[in-house]
Order: C-alpha cells, then sequence, then structure tokens
C-alpha cells in the first residue's frame, strides 16, 4: 500500500512538473536520453509495407529501433500503429491475408526470410496486448507456461518468481501463486502477462497499447515498470496516449493516415520518427506539432 | 395577456402539449387491446402445457403401469416368455452399457478431431470447408433408420463385415451421434477467446501446443456436455439397432464380439410392449421408468457440467 503511496505521489509531482513545462514529459528523463547517441540496431524497417487482402494498411515504413529503448508509436485511430507492431514479431502471419513487404531486419537478419520460423521469431520477440488474456490457470500457471512449452522446466519456481518481481507483482501475490489468475485486477492482470511474457527471457516486448483498458494508478504502475524493463529488454510500444508517449518513450515516431487522390484509399504512413523530447517539443512536420499539441486527431 | 410576448405563448403552448401527452398516456387502454393481450399470453401459455403434458401423461402412465413391476429383479433377471414375475432387463442393461461405452471410445477422439480441424485448421473462405460445415449439419438431422441401413450395409455386411454383433451395432450409433459431437465440440472450441491463442502464440508456443495446453482445456466441458448429450440419444435409439441386429430375444449376457446375438434397453421394451398380456405391459412401463430416470440424470448431469465448468471470459 506504501509502495501504491509513493509511486502515485511521484507521479503527480512529475505531472505537475510537465503541466508547469506546458506538456507532459519529464525533463530529467530528456536529460538521460540526449547523450544516448549510437545504439545498437535491434529493428531496422525499409520501405515496409503491410497489405491485408492486396489492400495497403501500412505504406513505406522506414525507421531504426535501438536496443533498451522504449520506442513509442502514436497517431490517430487507423493510422496502423498495430499493424505495424504486429509485423515484428509476425503475429499479422495469423491473418490468412497479410503481406509484409520490403524489408524488416532484427538484428540484420531479415525476419520475414524464407529460413526463419515465427514461432522461434515469437519466442525471442514477446508480446502484451491491449487487453490483459490471462489464461484461465493459476497465476503461477500463467508465468509458468512459456518456460514449460519451450521446456526450460529446470528452475521453473525461481524462474516464475523473478519474471513475478520483474513485473512488481510479487508482493501482491506471493501468498496465493495457486489462485485463478481471473481473481486478480485488471491492471494486476496486465502485469501477469508481463511477467508472463518476460519469463520467456525475450529481447524485445511489444505492447499494443497496454494500459489503454487500465485506470490510471494501475496504469502508473505500468509505465514505471516498462522504464525498468528497458534495462534489460527493448520495448515498442503503441499509444493513444500522447501524455504516456511523452513519459516513458525514448523515441516516438508519428504515424498518419493518408488518403490517395480519389480518397478512396487510405493507409497509414510514418511522418516523423525521432526522440520524444524532439517531437514533443520541437517537431520538424507541422502535422506532428498539430497533432502533439491536440489541434487535430 | 396574449399581448404579443412570443415567450409566454410559446411556454403556453409546451404546457398544453405536455398535458396532453400526460392525459393520453393515463387514459385507459383500449379494451380491445386488452383482450387481444390476454389472448395472445393465453395461447403462448397453451402451446407450453401441451408440450408438458405429453411429458406429464408418459410420465404418470409410466408409472401407474410399471410401479407393481418395480424391483431389483428387473435389473438381475434375464427376460422370459413363460414367467413375467420373474422376468428382468438383465442381458438388455449389460447390452446398452456396452454399446454405449462403445460409442463413447469411438466417438469422443473422432468428434473432437474433426472439430479441432474445423475450427483451427480448416480455411473458411474455401467452398468445401464450407460445404463440410453444412453437410455435418444435414447429417445431425438425416432419420436414425438410414444410419441402421448404412450400418447393415457397410458394417454389419460390405466392407468392415463385422456380422450381427454389439461392436457394429456400436459402431452404428456412434456414426448416428458423431455429428451432434462435432456440432457441440465445434461450439465449445468457438468459445475460447482469440485473445487466448493470440497470448500463447505470442509466447512462442507452437499451433499444436496452443491448441494442447489452451484451447482444449478450455473446452472441455462444454465437449463433455455434447458427448453426455449425444450418448444419451445413444441409448434411447431402436431402429438402427433392430436393422445392425439387436436380436429381441436374448436370455444371455452378451459380450462386444460375441455371435449369438445381443439386446439393448430399447429393445427389450418394445419386445415386452409387444405382447399382449397384462403382465409384460407392466414390465414394458417399468423398463420405459429406468430408462426414464437414466435418461434425465444424465441430461441433468451434463446440463449441471456445463453450468459448474463453463468459462466466463
Amino acid at each position: 500500500m506504501t509502495q501504491d503511496d509513493s509511486a502515485q505521489t511521484g507521479r503527480d509531482t512529475r505531472e505537475a512538473a510537465a503541466a508547469r513545462a506546458g506538456i507532459a514529459v519529464r525533463p530529467e528523463e530528456f536529460q538521460r536520453k540526449r547523450f544516448s547517441g549510437e545504439r545498437e540496431k535491434v529493428f531496422e524497417l525499409k520501405g515496409v509495407d503491410v497489405l491485408y487482402s492486396g489492400v495497403t494498411a501500412v505504406k513505406g515504413i522506414s525507421m531504426d529501433i535501438h536496443r533498451n529503448d522504449v520506442t513509442a508509436l502514436i497517431g490517430p485511430s487507423g493510422c496502423g500503429k498495430s499493424t505495424l507492431l504486429r509485423c515484428l514479431n509476425r503475429m499479422n502471419d495469423l491473418i490468412p491475408t497479410a503481406e509484409v513487404k520490403g524489408e524488416l531486419l532484427y538484428h540484420g537478419e531479415n525476419l520475414y526470410g524464407p529460413t526463419v520460423d515465427p514461432v522461434q521469431a515469437r519466442k525471442l520477440i514477446g508480446m502484451v496486448f491491449q487487453k490483459p488474456n490471462p489464461f484461465p490457470k493459476s497465476i503461477y500457471d500463467n508465468v509458468a507456461f512459456g518456460p514449460r512449452i519451450l521446456g526450460r522446466k529446470e528452475g521453473l519456481e525461481e524462474t516464475v518468481e523473478k519474471a513475478l518481481k520483474g513485473a512488481a507483482l510479487w508482493d501482491e501475490v506471493k501468498d496465493r501463486l495457486k489462485d485463478n489468475a481471473f481473481g486478480l485486477s485488471g491492471g494486476q492482470q496486465q502485469r501477469l502477462c508481463i511477467a508472463r511474457c518476460i519469463a520467456v527471457q525475450p529481447d524485445v516486448i511489444l505492447m499494443d497499447e497496454p494500459c489503454s483498458a487500465l485506470d490510471p494508478i494501475s496504469t502508473g504502475k505500468i509505465e514505471d515498470l516498462m522504464i525498468e524493463l528497458k534495462e534489460e529488454f527493448s520495448i515498442v510500444i503503441v499509444t493513444h496516449n500522447m501524455q504516456q508517449a511523452a513519459r516513458v518513450s525514448d523515441r516516438t515516431a508519428f504515424l498518419m493516415v493518408e488518403l490517395d487522390a480519389d480518397e478512396q484509399n487510405r493507409w497509414g504512413r510514418l511522418v516523423e520518427y525521432d526522440e520524444t523530447e524532439k517531437i514533443f517539443t520541437n517537431p520538424a512536420d507541422k502535422r506532428t506539432e498539430d497533432y502533439v499539441s491536440g489541434k487535430v486527431g | 395577456m396574449a399581448g404579443g410576448d412570443p415567450g409566454v405563448a410559446r411556454n403556453r403552448l409546451a404546457t398544453a402539449g405536455a398535458r396532453a401527452t400526460t392525459q393520453a398516456m393515463l387514459r385507459d387502454q383500449p379494451r380491445g387491446d386488452v383482450i387481444r393481450n390476454a389472448v395472445f399470453a393465453g395461447l403462448l401459455l397453451l402451446a407450453v402445457l401441451i408440450a408438458l403434458a405429453g411429458l406429464a401423461a408418459l410420465l404418470i402412465q409410466a408409472f401407474l403401469k410399471g410401479s407393481s413391476a418395480l424391483s431389483l429383479d428387473l435389473i438381475t433377471n434375464p427376460p422370459s416368455t413363460a414367467f413375467p414375475e420373474k422376468a428382468g432387463y438383465r442381458p438388455a442393461i449389460i447390452g446398452s452399457l456396452q454399446l454405449i461405452a462403445g460409442v463413447i471410445l469411438f466417438v469422443v477422439p473422432v468428434g473432437i478431431g474433426a472439430a479441432l480441424y474445423l475450427e483451427e485448421y480448416a480455411d473458411n473462405t474455401r467452398w468445401w470447408n464450407r460445404l463440410i460445415e453444412v453437410n455435418i449439419q444435414n447429417l445431425a438431422a438425416v432419420p436414425s433408420i438410414i444410419y441402421g441401413i448404412l450400418g447393415l450395409a457397410f458394417i454389419v455386411r460390405g466392407p468392415l463385415d463385422l456380422g450381427f454383433i454389439l461392436a457394429a451395432g456400436s459402431l452404428t450409433l456412434a456414426l448416428l451421434v458423431l455429428p451432434m459431437v462435432i456440432i457441440a465440440a465445434r461450439e465449445a472450441v468457438r468459445a475460447v477467446p482469440d485473445s487466448i491463442r493470440q497470448g500463447s502464440l505470442a509466447l512462442g508456443a507452437t499451433k499444436w501446443q496452443t491448441i494442447r495446453t489452451q484451447v482444449l482445456p478450455a473446452s472441455i466441458p462444454g465437449i463433455a456436455t455434447g458427448v453426455i448429450l449425444a450418448v444419451s440419444r445413444a441409448l434411447g435409439e431402436t431402429a438402427p439397432l433392430l436393422l445392425v441386429g439387436a436380436t429381441v430375444f436374448v436370455t444371455f449376457d452378451p459380450t462386444p464380439f460375441g455371435t449369438d446375438g445381443y439386446s439393448a434397453m430399447p429393445v427389450q421394451i418394445f419386445n415386452y410392449a409387444l405382447r399382449p398380456q397384462e403382465e409384460f405391459q407392466a414390465l414394458a412401463a417399468a423398463g420405459i421408468i429406468v430408462m426414464l430416470v437414466v435418461l434425465l440424470a444424465m441430461n441433468s448431469f451434463a446440463i449441471w457440467l456445463r453450468n459448474r465448468y463453463e468459462q466466463r471470459w
């Protein structure tokens, strides 16, 4: 409880400082980020198009995603943020009509190369979904699921404990690991899904609007968690909430819907991708400025 | 007063309008509406009563006629044409138990397998998969006597050539209820939300691991309910069994592959009911009571199982 309170007050001061600065960001974070410099690239996208049944959903995305960064994808509804995110761990493969064109490199390897097994790729590139989706099993079994299917049965209890601690959930659930995960609150369920994801020791964690179904307190906990997790993992997050992008991310990509001449087709296009500070304080593109200042979208 | 302030005039108009509406609402309902409502409700109630009356008449009649013959002898004694007071259902009960055991053995793996294929693997945009789907619905509605003919032609004789044995009857009944099981299992599998499958796949599970460890366990209560209902249907079927060798009169305990014939509860009831003597009529009624109790118990168990273990997502 005390932990909750302190987290909450911490957020309040941050929020207040952000309000004074005119936007919801944390100045101290920017200082640290400014010196991040050149980093190892996790993903390199070169002209990536995504099509569903031959209709373009996202067009010509080129961007690099760096190691141990939180990279945020923002933009209005329907701009293809989630579509793009789902390309990164080949979840789009589950939709038979989906097609990815262009070059998408993961640590320099073509993620869509003929020898790449999507199942193996997903072990390295985990995903947390918009709505918490715990399995209808005990809390313990939820976290142990990943290691078990991967055949990592040694030291399972320690793995589960470490993952739950990593997701800042251990203290709340350590006495009821055998209880059904459906008994947890929405925020706890989402942290359980994060614990489940980090239990398989991925390299990257993709988060698809992980806080959109949660209340502000749970959201704050997950945002704090993201900042801790990026020490160990690289995180890509899709969010509708610009304040959230500003609070947690190091780099931000702004996508927008683009229409063709006769307004029959629409697709998502990357407008600007830069350090979060720059996107929110001094964007290069007028459309980004209008969006982050709340004039459109 | 009407001196031209448009605001006042408008207010008055609004008040008058509101009053008219309220009074229309408070007025008595037209008599014709009241009568029509009552007649319609009465007709619907009558429909319910007709349905219930059939069941009630069946139960009352069976209990009145059969209660005199209800005793443990009914279950433990073999049938007899000479001594109705000592005759029972023993071979028929044993035959029915073996029949439904065979049905379960066949129907559970095949039904679940077919349901998983159709729900998880088949591409519904292909016309042949949609054709299969429609035909499974049709198969569930095919009259049971047709399955009897199929069993006779393909299982008893023809390609399988098993002869008139209990296992052949079991297989025929299994084919009869298989579409029911497939439909129930598909519904159970479909009820598992996609978010669970995606959550599992996103952790690096293969499709088969996802099905085995997430989809199947979550759909087992629904599948079990479907299997129980299907088995209770198989238990009550008579027509196809007559075609595939359920001999009407058997005094020994049948075995799955014995060639001396076998019997089943509904067939034995049919046999007793055909006899003119009052005592055999009572015996048939008592058999009906036993079957009804078993069927109602099975169906109740299925409903309980569904309500108890149904996963709410």
